[in-house]
């Protein structure tokens, strides 16, 4: 039980290993390489570099933390996904009152 | 008479369980502790945002920002999470020198993006752009730090970590063990994913 429990967390292969490195230099490497030769407009090197970081963090927790909604990884999987919506909601918000509330005393 | 019955049995409930599984529940546990620290981010994230424009008439990011830098130290950590899987994947095989190596290749990456991260921040307050100058650069060396901070940790862990597999092998608990550092080694990068995102190439775009 000990050993199975522990394999759910960390069944990783090489293969998979290996993809998720590829994937991460890729997506690591172009937003990079957009911001220090600055060769697209501002608006949508902002929009590029964000939408690939969140893709390369699901290509992190699917490659590199195991997630998974099979029997044994699913607890980690919710429990990750109501850290992730209490995340969006402090950040979100905090910035959203901030900027807000910056713009009426202007 | 039937208390004392009852406790000895709860106790043997409990060795039993632990027997059986610890190392699951560990690592279960290590997860929600992840989870809370990402809050902990979370909201120093959130206080960089807010921050980041107050450069009360100092410099800001883009000014003093050196994405050559923060390019290698992330190329390092990148690797060093590759090789920390294959580290992972070595002690799930039981071979042990396999292991230790992964680890010490581990160790050396990683250092090399602290290496990295204090060069920049000694040069940053050498310059008189220390966390005092700014909220900007407040805001900026909390974030930045706490991450190092967090990485300076998983670095110390990893030398226990080898002490522990040289002097008693590739133990059950040395295994769980590895997987709690393996868990927290990939959570510093997604962190690391973000700060890089967040802090460096937006405030240099």
């Amino acid at each position: 039980m000990s050993d199975h429990s522990s394999e759910a967390h960390s069944h990783g292969s090489v293969k998979s290993y290996v993809v998720g490195f590829i994937w991460s230099v890729i997506l690591t490497a172009i937003p990079f390489w957009m911001v220090m030769t600055e060769a697209f407009d501002k608006g949508p090197t902002y929009i590029t570099i964000v939408v690939l970081a969140i893709v390369q963090i699901f290509v992190h927790l699917k490659y590199f933390l195991h997630l998974n909604f099979s029997q044994q990884g699913k607890l980690d999987t919710y429990s990750f996904i109501f850290s992730a919506v209490i995340i969006v909601m402090v950040v979100g918000l905090s910035v959203w009152i901030i900027y807000a509330s910056n713009a009426m005393m202007m | 008479m039937s208390t004392t019955h009852m406790n000895t049995h709860g106790a043997h409930d409990a060795a039993h369980d632990e027997h059986h599984d610890t190392g699951g529940n560990t690592v279960f546990g290590f997860w929600l502790y992840l989870m809370t620290d990402c809050l902990l981010f979370a909201s120093v994230f959130a206080t960089y945002a807010v921050l980041f424009m107050n450069t009360a008439g100092g410099v800001s990011g883009k000014e003093i920002f050196e994405l050559e830098l923060i390019l290698a130290g992330t190329a390092a950590l990148l690797i060093s999470s590759i090789t920390f899987g294959f580290a992972m994947i070595c002690a799930h095989r039981k071979n042990r020198a396999g292991t230790l190596m992964w680890l010490v290749a581990t160790f050396i990456f990683g250092g090399i993006f602290i290496a990295l991260e204090l060069y920049e921040f000694n040069h940053l307050i050498h310059n008189g752009n220390g966390p005092q100058a700014s909220a900007f650069l407040s805001a900026f060396f909390s974030l930045v730090g706490l991450h190092g901070l967090h990485v300076t940790a998983g670095l110390i862990w990893m030398i226990i970590l080898f002490v522990e597999i040289v002097m008693t092998g590739l133990t059950g608990r040395a295994l769980t063990r590895l997987a709690c550092l393996s868990l927290f080694w990939h959570f510093l990068d997604i962190i690391w994913i973000c700060v890089f995102t967040v802090v460096y190439l937006m405030g240099a775009i």
